[in-house]
């Protein structure tokens, strides 16, 4: 387990190199911007594998076990890779009470995925997000960068097919 | 600031209380004998251990003018407050607090490390908790039993964070961390590694400081058990200073009691073959630290030196500052040094075959127990030391042997290896070693007797402490520090180019070894430790002999077996080597 | 051009203001639900028209922030005659060029229909929605371009600082905003003048300023519409409340989900220091201010100030013991002042019409306005600002417009997660902090949901229990554990496994929780429980004694009257005329959910 997260053979260098430079952009202390470093971090590579946490943690000198306290605390970092299309239901109070936990329930059963897992087939991360300020379209999901309002549950499996057996709009 | 200034006024339960400034509810209540239940709570401030996240919620008392509750251990009394700590909803507040711990933890207080020695389980039994109302899921984390030194069982755990605290603010190792959050939350390492895959130390403070079972040592009782009733092997055992100081304390002793005898008068009642001192190794590591020492100081050799007696600093430089390693001295730590001398010049002498002997080593330490699997720790595959039992564990076989120590007899160490000298004695004590180290250096230097032995300068509890000793025509700067976040200041200094020192000396557990991971709980009574210190102050100044190059048994242990201090063979079996280690 | 002078700065507005007028000025909002509704591709096809019919010099085309009847979005607002239009498609721009724009012809179909007169208005002034609405903190948004700072300057854009920094000691500011009473819209309405004047008496050179952008209340957008729609006022804002405190450094901590706020507050902050309103030597003063930004990553407790620190710092979101406060010992262990979004932008005015003035609105009390994000089962849903003190009932029904079936409005949840439910007892109470406390609810940042008489409130306190509790840092005892065991007890009951005792336990845990947290997020946690069981507690016990009824129901909105899921009902709960709306006798239905396979237009909800 120790030399998967020690091998960084597997992170991208050109990726890496651009992680450097942003860390070394950064004004005054740069420990106390930890997060705008995970977040350029997981916007470079798509998440936060353990072993690139790693790289940050040194990068920043700080010990890996803050780093990723700090990445499991909050929502928005992610440990694991997502799939090709996220879907995001808002789980808002004004999506609520129109109905969004059916629409999530729906939309993790027609992408046969658990909420913040990858689907079987590689395909769908479905997430729960708090509120997009939609609420005028409530229930309202999101495809990546797609917004559906005013979302039934009956029309959830219409809305996956397109994503589905590789024609995929975005 | 006038005294009235500084004084602030309130009532506890209709008592009106002067304070300082700055006091909190619970010391004030403290003054005047209301007792505040607590838990998550610790202050050990003199030497630098505060733990006051005010989170477990157990110690909250009403503040009858907020009409709130306000926890009493951080809660700063103010002028004309007035505070009731047993009102209907202060204790509701409080038993509430405590049974939702308890709804989240696991009901093996019977066979749990920590039975009967548990602060949860005490305060549950104070707070004459009967039922538990709310009941539902609980934590279900695997345990981590891969460490040679720590077994950590986070479903015991009830996010006090003394642990965090001590692990990241005072020995800046940073190992462990809360990770997730809500009722997820979890203390653990990075990614949930093994202790193992870390830069752990095992210096075992987090186990000292662990209110539950959550943090305990690894138990090596019945591996010793099995030894003792194996006819084949011959056990050896030898124990450390700071041990001979604490052990009385779970048999009823007031902290500081000096048991030495009934230690060995229980070994040898449970059935060990030879009861060796770790103090002999301790003299004898005086005498080739000194060496070292005076070596390097005469050639221009790498200065300062440190002393490298404790394991868990030892490990600390490895994984933390990688390229300072050639500063710390080469010389193992001293029940190493007798763990060797057992398996060679103790077997030679009696003609028992080294593979059959079992050395076992009862520390204050938690860090030793991972020490002995070094593999750098053993000559001719076989490890210099097999099993090391802290002094917890040592007491708990006592009690499972069914002796009643306080009435036993004290009895002698056995001889060849079991002479020392004032010097050793202070060992388990910050500043101990280097101040041992300079009665000797002093008169391999100078050629001179040295009068006053007392070095009061080095002793003490401030974390970093500096001073001067005139040796002939040299001053040697000596600097001490305990704790590990301290050492790091020191190591980051001589990284840096800035340290002024010649021989800095480090303890990474609070007090040194007599505040080892495995000592007898102190629950956060900071005159535990200095009562433990002073008692081994006051076996040094009673002993006739205090300089180690006077111990005879070392002398004699040269002349027959050794030959000259710092050399090969000095090399072969009481030095080491160090080696870089990842930082995760 | 650094403006150094409040001359030069009136200067620059008069000649603004003088400048070129255009003929026609077409606002298309650009807040997020119009967004996520193609208003951006609406404003695309605008402007390829105006083009095509070389019409730049005579038409302004501005996208503008946050319009605020999100519901009818996507809109589009005409000057002159402020004629707006609701729901525009793609498809109806065509139309709506050739129309208004090139036959100056109103395009009645598009317009608001009244719901109670049938009537299609053309102002939106007049409409009830807007009629009612008192703007301060809403000021400008949605009536100018977030990005053209000409277009704050022209609306007495940093003249408010300029009067601060070259008339006002920092101490009269405080002494001004103390007087208007103003109060954090944020959350337990802490006056602000007060905080200002702590921050400003601690000791030390060094000191933050720190705007909460944080807006973690599930239903509520009003921050966010703020910084999108009109970032300047909050760069205005935020340099007065650093001059008054004595900061020199600002920051925003926004919510790492608001991608979308940050480029126009940036183009703000960038705009506002080419023009000197930001930086070193303000107004030619020896006060200088800079302010930056810093994101979040997603964690409702970093709404708590001491939680936003840490997360600033760079460390887990966990809130500490207060006191300390903030104001001494804050952001680096230097006395800072946290205010949110929606507070700050109220003080420009105050500074420029002065306490009184902003005292002629809402109570005495409570003074000023608030803006709330109406949502829910109700007819016009959108941000909301009025003065504090309006009721329940005018912002619910006239404001509002009611249910839009006409359903019985059953409860409003308002302050969020931490707030309570108001039932219609309360629906006359006047709106402000110290009454809402009072009732068991919380002004919170502002979210106000309406829930018809359908609603299930067992099932609503769960899910903000669940949220709390997914949100809960996990520190304190009460927040991590008992949260958990309240939402395992509500998870037993609505599964109909629960017991009358476990009501008892609910109660007593949530004050217990109450009253032992640590932070402001543990302490009103329980709220949404307590309050639902205070006033509907019958249908706690319908779950704890297991007599509650399950069933079906119509969404009269979709149902087209076809009989078919009346004739497969097998206890014939059903009834209905033919193409007219069918209802479900709740009481005999047995939730077999043959009527919902039946339906052809998915209008059967399920229970």
């Amino acid at each position: 387990m120790k030399s998967d997260i020690l091998d960084m053979s597997n992170l991208c260098k050109n990726k890496l190199s651009e992680l450097d430079d942003y860390i070394a952009s950064l004004e005054g202390n740069k420990q106390e911007q930890l997060i705008h470093v995970l977040h350029k971090a997981q916007g470079l590579f798509g998440y936060l594998p353990h072993n690139l946490q790693l790289y940050v943690a040194r990068a920043l000198d700080l010990p890996a076990a803050k780093v990723n306290g700090v990445v499991t605390f909050y929502s928005y970092f992610t440990e694991k890779p997502t799939g090709k299309n996220v879907i995001c239901v808002c789980m808002g109070t004004a999506c609520y009470v129109k109905g969004a936990q059916k629409v999530l329930d729906e939309v993790l059963k027609q992408t046969n995925s658990k909420k913040n897992d990858i689907s079987p087939d590689g395909l769908f991360t479905v997430k729960e997000v708090r509120c997009i300020g939609a609420c005028g379209l409530a229930p309202v999901m999101t495809v990546n960068d797609k917004v559906y309002g005013n979302v039934d549950e009956r029309e959830i499996a219409d809305i996956i097919s397109k994503f589905k057996g590789g024609h995929n709009e975005n | 600031m006038k005294l009235i200034e500084k004084m602030v006024s309130c009532t506890i339960n209709g008592i009106h209380v002067n304070v300082e400034k700055g006091t909190t509810i619970l010391q004030a209540a403290k003054k005047i004998g209301i007792h505040i239940p607590t838990l998550c709570h610790l202050d050990l401030h003199d030497i630098g251990i505060v733990n006051k996240s005010a989170n477990c919620r157990v110690c909250v008392v009403e503040d009858e003018n907020k009409n709130a509750l306000v926890p009493s251990c951080s809660e700063v009394v103010r002028d004309g407050m007035k505070i009731q700590t047993d009102s209907l909803k202060a204790v509701m507040g409080r038993r509430t607090s405590l049974e939702l711990l308890l709804s989240n933890h696991p009901r093996d207080c019977l066979t749990c490390v920590k039975n009967l020695d548990c602060e949860l389980q005490a305060l549950a039994h104070e707070m004459n908790i009967r039922e538990i109302h709310y009941k539902g899921e609980k934590m279900s984390h695997p345990i981590d039993n891969t460490s040679f030194a720590i077994i950590k069982d986070s479903n015991k755990c009830i996010m006090c964070r003394r642990c965090v605290t001590m692990c990241n603010e005072v020995q800046t190792v940073g190992v462990l961390n809360p990770l997730k959050r809500g009722f997820d939350v979890v203390v653990a390492t990075a990614f949930h590694l093994d202790l193992n895959d870390t830069s752990c130390t095992y210096c075992g403070q987090c186990v000292s400081v662990c209110p539950t079972g959550a943090l305990a040592e690894r138990n090596h009782s019945s591996m010793v058990w099995r030894a003792l009733n194996d006819p084949t092997k011959h056990v050896v055992v030898q124990i450390a200073p700071a041990v001979r100081v604490a052990i009385g304390e779970e048999f009823g002793y007031e902290p500081g009691e000096v048991s030495t005898g009934k230690i060995v008068a229980s070994l040898k009642r449970m059935g060990f073959d030879q009861v060796f001192d770790t103090n002999f190794g301790a003299d004898l590591t005086i005498i080739e630290e000194a060496t070292e020492f005076v070596h390097r100081l005469e050639n221009n050799g790498r200065l300062p030196m440190l002393t490298s007696c404790c394991p868990a600093w030892v490990q600390f430089i490895e994984h933390q500052f990688p390229e300072l390693l050639d500063v710390p001295s080469t010389c193992q730590s001293p029940h190493i040094m007798v763990g060797s001398l057992i398996k060679t010049y103790y077997a030679e002498k009696n003609k028992i075959e080294p593979k059959d002997i079992v050395s076992v080593s009862v520390m204050p330490c938690v860090a030793k127990k991972a020490e002995v699997s070094r593999e750098e720790l053993t000559h001719n595959d076989l490890s210099d030391v097999d099993y090391v039992i802290t002094t917890r564990e040592l007491s708990r076989m006592i009690k499972e042997a069914a002796i009643d120590f306080k009435q036993l007899k004290d009895q002698n160490f056995d001889e060849l290896l079991g002479e020392s000298t004032g010097a050793a004695t202070i060992f388990g004590a910050t500043g101990g070693v280097v101040e041992a180290a300079t009665r000797t250096a002093y008169e391999m230097i100078t050629g001179k007797e040295l009068k006053e032995v007392n070095f009061k300068q080095f002793r003490g509890l401030q974390g970093i402490r500096e001073a001067e000793v005139q040796i002939g025509d040299k001053t040697l700067r000596v600097g001490i520090a305990h704790e590990l976040g301290n050492a790091r200041k020191l190591l980051e200094e001589i990284r840096d180019g800035k340290s002024h020192f010649d021989i800095i000396e480090i303890m990474a557990c609070p007090g040194g070894c007599i505040g080892g991971g495995g000592q007898p709980y102190h629950h956060g009574d900071i005159n535990i430790l200095k009562k433990r210190a002073q008692a081994l102050y006051d076996l040094d100044e009673k002993m006739e002999k205090r300089k180690s190059h006077e111990n005879e048994m070392v002398v004699k242990l040269y002349e027959d077996f050794l030959g000259q201090p710092g050399n090969h063979k000095a090399h072969e079996l009481l030095h080491t080597f160090y080696s870089a280690k990842p930082r995760i | 051009m650094k403006i150094s002078s409040l001359a030069t700065l009136d200067k620059w507005r008069d000649e603004l203001r003088a400048a070129v007028k255009f003929d026609i000025k077409i606002m298309v909002c650009s807040g997020t639900s119009c967004i996520s509704s193609e208003s951006d591709l609406i404003f695309g096809l605008l402007k390829q028209k105006i083009d095509d019919h070389q019409l730049e010099h005579q038409i302004a085309l501005v996208p503008t922030g946050c319009q605020r009847l999100c519901g009818q979005g996507p809109m589009i607002t005409i000057e002159p005659g402020n004629i707006t239009y609701f729901r525009v498609k793609v498809e109806d721009v065509e139309e709506l060029f050739n129309e208004h724009i090139l036959n100056g012809r109103v395009l009645y179909r598009l317009l608001y229909v009244d719901p109670k007169s049938g009537e299609s208005i053309q102002d939106f002034a007049k409409m009830d929605f807007y009629r009612k609405q008192q703007r301060v903190a809403l000021r400008n948004c949605g009536e100018i371009d977030p990005k053209s700072i000409d277009d704050y300057i022209r609306r007495d854009g940093y003249k408010a600082l300029g009067n601060c920094i070259s008339v006002l000691s920092p101490k009269e500011v405080v002494e001004i905003v103390k007087a208007s009473g103003l109060r954090g819209r944020g959350g337990g309405g802490f006056p602000t003048g007060v905080k200002w004047e702590m921050t400003a008496k601690s000791r030390g050179n060094e000191k933050y300023l720190i705007c909460n952008a944080d807006e973690g209340d599930p239903g509520a957008f009003m921050d966010r519409s703020i910084i999108e729609g009109d970032p300047h006022s909050l760069v205005e804002a935020m340099t007065i409340a650093g001059y008054a405190t004595g900061a020199n450094s600002g920051i925003v901590y926004i919510r790492a989900e608001y991608a979308s706020s940050i480029p126009p507050l940036k183009k703000a902050i960038e705009d506002a220091k080419a023009n000197g309103f930001l930086g070193n030597n303000i107004f030619d003063s020896d006060f200088s201010f800079d302010i930056s930004i810093k994101l979040g990553a997603g964690a409702f407790v970093c709404g708590e100030e001491t939680a936003l620190i840490h997360s600033m710092e760079g460390n887990r979101g966990e809130p500490t013991k207060k006191p300390p406060f903030p104001s001494e010992s804050g952001f680096r262990g230097k006395p800072t002042t946290v205010n949110n979004v929606e507070t700050l932008v109220n003080t420009p005015p105050i500074i420029i019409n002065g306490a009184k003035w902003f005292r002629t609105f809402g109570t005495e009390k409570s003074p000023g306005t608030k803006v709330f994000a109406l949502a829910g089962n109700i007819r016009n849903i959108g941000l909301v600002e009025v003065p504090m003190g309006t009721t329940f009932r005018e912002v619910i029904f006239d404001i509002g417009g009611g249910h839009p079936l006409g359903k019985k409005i059953k409860a409003v949840q308002i302050g969020g997660p931490s707030g309570g439910v108001i039932t219609e007892a309360f629906f006359d109470t006047p709106i402000e902090y110290d009454t809402l406390t009072k009732i068991g609810a919380m002004m919170g940042s502002g979210g106000m949901i309406v829930m018809d008489e359908d609603t299930d409130m067992v099932k609503i306190a769960k899910f903000y229990l669940e949220f709390t509790q997914d949100e809960s840092c996990g520190k304190c005892t009460p927040c991590r554990i008992g949260t958990k065991r309240m939402f395992e007890i509500l998870d037993r009951l609505v599964k109909m496994e629960g017991s009358p005792a476990d009501l008892e336990r609910l109660e007593t845990l949530g004050k217990a929780i109450k009253t032992t947290s640590l932070c402001g997020l543990g302490q009103s946690a329980p709220n949404p429980v307590l309050s639902t069981m205070k006033y509907f507690r019958e249908e706690y016990e319908g779950y704890a004694y297991r007599t509650k009824k399950i069933a079906y129901s119509i969404n009269g909105e979709k149902c087209i009257g076809c009989t078919k899921c009346a004739r497969v009902c097998p206890v014939q709960c059903i009834q209905g005329a033919l193409r007219d709306v069918h209802f479900i006798d709740e009481s005999k239905c047995i939730a077999c959910g043959a009527c919902y396979k039946a339906c052809p237009v998915n209008a059967i909800v399920k229970p």
